[in-house]
Order: structure tokens, then sequence, then C-alpha cells
């Protein structure tokens, strides 16, 4: 059992102040920087893909496991940034100034969005968010002098500063950077003012009023920060779908990155980490049951978002707290081993509170 | 610390849909002293509360803090002004650590925007630590440094009392708003709410206004006592001239003597 000894207020702002957590996090990041060197090409890319799913669940969980605030309609800022980054690019305009432009369109159109949910709670919201993605699918299905249409678009090659990036390998470290600087920012920020005004709404908008929070700027803000780096996630997207249509930013796709963060467990930056890497490793077990399965329920159309569904029910009835929530646990077993009960964690409520006083 | 002022309300009236809720009640809060609200469950006590704190639209009536007009005001700006408040069914962060919470307290005073923050700039740091030493002045003052990493989830209903309060002096308030600070403590418990009081009303030098119905605190801490009974003021006094008073005595036990 480590006993921290804190001497200073900085001990208490510091990340990673305990030695397991530097070591578990310097062999993560050692083992992402290496990767390339002993991963294939395909398993490579799905690393990559990984990681830009941890970035547009970061996005999410900044909104919804952070601030309260449920939103059905995240595939729309992945689409929004997919598309603006691709038009962006095909026009002539550099990579570097295409993300940054991509950020704020994607950041002003959620506060827009946050502007109007900011009355909204619960029920409301989710309803309102899912009918803004279905607006904005449809627009990007229907501006085809833009967009292409139905028929699509093609991104072009990534190329940062006259450089072209079309390895596998290259592409992978530009997500790592984007993901590593997504990580550490949201992270800075929970760790400041905005944040936790942000964890107050959550917790409650009664008392942030009157400590001074102005709760509707607070949404709009999270509304903005969350969908300019899932906008981010978005250009990220683009260039590993290398090919872009309406269709792909739907309604299962914004399930997904809701089933990644209450799986992962809300409220917590690594618990969207563990959501995007079970979310990968879904569709490998998607098609080991569909080999297993007998074929009449193997081949069923809709086993996907069957499952997608069964597996929030299941988690937010046993573990509501999510991978982040077992982990905790498990590292409270052994730092206090062998001192753990059942009892030493009380079962946790969600955070998707729908109702209170207002 | 913002400078002690006098609270004035004037001729407050809220409805909800037909329910007189506060119906023209009028009183002044001096600086510096303690001002008590009682009466019977549902008098308008807590509205009141809500009223000042601006949670509430009054459908007639004025307040003003000094010489600023609260109804010109948001609720989050409230705090702004020199007045705080803790409210009768605790309302803290559940998920975050007390020290989060207490931090939350000093959000009126912090500046800061998601950018700046979201690189975390030397400035932020610096203003992290320097609002954090006040908090441990708070911290200290009542006695709650054993809790400050516990998640609040985790913490008793007393010691969650104690933290809401010190997470609203935390603001660095001139007049604290208290709804029941002693409802649901043993008796020795209380004893405690009362000495801090004196505490924070001599050290702090904040004016206090509670809602409380525990007349042995009243009378230990309470400089002046207002009754009221559904919506109608019934007196303004000492303790012992509202308890001694005909319509007071009426509306608490149903007789008049």
């Amino acid at each position: 059992m480590q006993i921290l000894f804190k001497t200073r207020y900085e001990d208490d702002i510091r990340f990673l102040a305990k030695i397991g957590e530097k070591v578990r996090v310097g062999l993560v990041v050692a083992f992402l920087l290496a990767a390339p060197l002993f991963l294939q090409n395909y398993y490579l890319a799905e690393l990559g893909m990984l990681l830009v799913y941890a970035i547009a669940g970061i996005g999410l969980m900044a909104l919804t496991g952070h601030t309260g605030q449920v939103s059905f309609g995240h595939a729309a800022f992945l689409g929004i940034g997919a598309y603006c980054h691709s038009v962006l690019l095909s026009h002539g305009v550099p990579f570097s100034v295409s993300v940054v432009l991509t950020m704020v369109l994607t950041g002003l159109i959620g506060m827009a969005l946050g502007r109007s949910a900011s009355k909204m709670h619960g029920f409301y919201l989710a309803i309102a968010t899912l009918a803004f993605l279905i607006l904005i699918e449809t627009v990007l299905g229907e501006w085809s002098s833009v967009t292409g249409g139905y028929s699509g678009f093609v991104v072009p090659d990534l190329k940062i500063f006259g450089v072209s990036l079309t390895d596998v390998w290259q592409q992978y470290y530009v997500d790592l950077l984007f993901a590593l600087l997504v990580i550490w920012g949201v992270s800075n920020l929970f760790r400041g003012p905005t944040g936790r005004s942000f964890l107050a709404v959550r917790d409650s908008e009664l008392s942030a009023r009157s400590l001074g929070v102005n709760v509707e700027w607070v949404k709009i803000q999270a509304f903005g920060v969350s969908a300019a780096i899932t906008g981010l996630a978005g250009v990220l997207m683009a260039h590993h779908l290398t090919y872009l249509a309406p269709d792909v930013f739907n309604v299962l796709e914004s399930l997904k990155l809701l089933l990644m963060i209450v799986v992962g467990g809300l409220g917590s930056v690594l618990g969207a980490i563990f959501g995007a890497i079970f979310i990968s490793l879904l569709p490998v077990a998607l098609s080991f049951l569909k080999d297993v399965l007998p074929p009449e329920i193997g081949q069923q159309a809709g086993l996907e978002p069957l499952l997608f569904g069964l597996i929030i029910v299941l988690f937010i009835l046993f573990e509501p707290a999510g991978i982040y929530g077992r982990w905790m646990k498990l590292r409270f077993f052994f730092e206090t081993f062998p001192y753990y009960r059942k009892a030493s964690f009380v079962r946790q409520k969600s955070y998707l509170k729908t109702e209170r006083m207002r | 610390m913002t400078q002690a002022q006098t609270l004035s309300v004037r001729n407050l009236s809220i409805e909800f849909g037909g329910v007189h809720a506060v119906e023209d009640v009028s009183f002044d809060v001096e600086p510096g002293e303690v001002f008590a609200i009682i009466g019977p469950n549902g008098a308008g006590k807590s509205t009141i509360f809500n009223l000042i704190s601006r949670l509430y639209e009054p459908t007639t009536g004025s307040i003003r803090y000094g010489d600023q007009d609260l109804l010109k005001l948001p609720a989050h700006s409230i705090v702004k002004t020199g007045i705080a408040r803790t409210f009768q069914n605790i309302e803290l962060f559940e998920q975050a650590t007390v020290l989060q919470n207490l931090l939350v307290g000093r959000h009126s005073r912090m500046a800061g925007n998601p950018f700046s923050n979201f690189l975390f700039t030397p400035s932020v740091k610096k203003s992290e630590i320097k609002h954090r030493r006040k908090v441990e002045d708070i911290i200290d003052l009542l006695e709650i440094a054993q809790y400050r990493d516990e998640r609040i989830a985790d913490l008793s209903y007393g010691a969650r009392k104690n933290v809401e309060l010190a997470r609203a002096l935390c603001a660095e308030p001139s007049m604290l708003l208290l709804d029941e600070p002693a409802s649901g403590l043993n008796n020795e418990e209380t004893d405690d709410v009362g000495f801090w009081l004196e505490d924070i009303k001599h050290d702090l030098g904040v004016t206090l206004v509670m809602v409380e119905h525990d007349m042995n605190l009243v009378g230990q801490v309470a400089d002046r006592v207002m009754a009221i009974n559904d919506g109608h003021l019934l007196a303004i006094g000492t303790p012992d001239e509202v308890r001694s008073n005909a319509d007071v005595q009426q509306a608490y036990l149903g007789v008049s003597q």
C-alpha cells in the first residue's frame, strides 16, 4: 500500500502522482510509439482507428459524462468534421489550416446546438440531439453541390506541410499525436475552473447557479468543446475511410459512441479510452459470434444494433461505473490487499440524471 | 470580501398558479446581525431564500442589497454581490471530491476560459494555487481536513452539511443565507453549528440569515427573528418578543392566549 505524502498544493494538481500510474502510462505510450515496428499494416490501421474513436469518445465524454448532457447526435459532429475537412482539402486548403477551421466550425455548430438545448433536460435533450443528427445527415446527403450527395465524396490524401503522409504508419502517428494532445488537454480542462463548472452543472444545476456558475453558458461551452473534439475525430476518421457517404454518420454511429462511454465508464477520460478499446474489439467478437451461432440467428440483419443495446442495458444494470469502475476496484484491491471488502465500493449510481429539482 | 450591506426586501410576493406562497413580506437585514426566519412547514421560508437568490421570479416587490437591485441580476450574479447560500436538501456536487466542491465555491472569483484551461497555462496554475490557499483557510475553520479528498457520495449527512457550509463560505460572502443549518443533526452537532455560526459572524464579519426550526439554536445565535405563516409576515423582533407574540403562538400551537 502506497501512501502519498503531499507537501505542496502542486501535488494535488499534478497528473500521475503515483509511481504505478507513471509506469503504466509510460508503458502504454511506449507501446503506442513503437507499435509500427511490430504491427502489420492492418492492425496498425485498426489501432489508428481505435485512437480516432478514443478522441471522439473523449469528446462525447466531456459532454455526457462530465456535464451530464446526453447527446444522441454526436455522429453528426463526426460527419460535419469529416466533410468540412475533406471539402476544404479538395479546395486546396492546407491540412493544418483545415483542421483548425473544421474544429472552429464544429465547435460553433456545437455551441449553437448547446444554446438551443440549454433549457432541455434528459429525455427531451436526447430527442432534440437525435433530431439534429437526422437533420445533418439529410443536409450532407442533399447538399450535393458541395458534399457530393449520396454518391459520396473522395477524401484527398493526407498531406501536412507539403509532405505526403499516405503510408499507414505515417497516418498512425498523426492519429497518435492528436489523441495524446486531446487526452492531455481534456485532462487539463478538468483540473481547472472550466472543467469544475462542467461537473458542477452535472451534479446540481441549482447550487452551481447560486455559486456563480452561468449554467446556460457552461452548457454552451460544453457542447462547443465536445463538438470541436468530435469534429477533430471526424477529420482523422475521414482519412481512414478515404471515401465519405452521409449514411456513415447515422444513428447507429451515435449509439456506438454512447455505448463506448457508458461501457467505458461515465465521467472519466480513461473511461472513454477503455470504451474505444471495447468498441474496436467488438467487431472481432461479432464475427466470431456469427460463425458460432446457427445461421438463422447469426445472419440476421439487426444483430449488431441488438448487441449494442444489450450491452448498454447490461452495463447500466450491473456495472454503472463501466470498465473504468472495474479498473478502479481492481486497483484498489491490489493497493489495499488484503483489506479489500465487497462493501469497500458502494454501488455508484450513473451520472445520466434525467430529472431533479430545478 | 465585499463590504457588508443592508438587505432590504419590500412588499415581496410570489404566486405559484393561484397559491400565494409569499405575500407582501417586507423586512430589512442589517449588516453584521444574525437574522432568523421561522414558521411552520410550508410557510414560505425557503421560498423567500429562493427569491433572494433569484431562483424564483417574484410576482411583485423589490429586493435590494445595498444599492444593488437584485431583481435586475440573473441568479448566477447574486453571489458576486456578496450573497451566498446553502440548501435545505443539501445540494452538493455528489460525484466530485470535497476539494472540488469547495473550489467551485470560489468560481465567482476565478477567471478562466476553456482555451487557457485546455492548455493549463502557468497563469491558470497560479490561480489554482492562490484559490486553494483560501479554500484551506475555510477547511481549517470548519475542521473538515480529513474529508478533503473524499467523494461527497461517500460522506455522512453531518459531514455533508459542514461541507455545504464551507462551500458557501469559500465564495467569501458578506451575507450568508442558511436554509436549516441544523436540520437532521444531533444535539452535539447542532451545538457545533451554533459555535461555527458565532465564529463566522465575529471572525469573518458575515451577516447571517437563516431559516431554522430549532428554537434553541435560534435563541442562542439570532439577534432578530421574523416569523411567517402561510406566506404572511407575523412578527419581527428579538427571539423573546417573537416567541411571546400571540399570532406566532397561534400559528404554531393553534391556540391564542
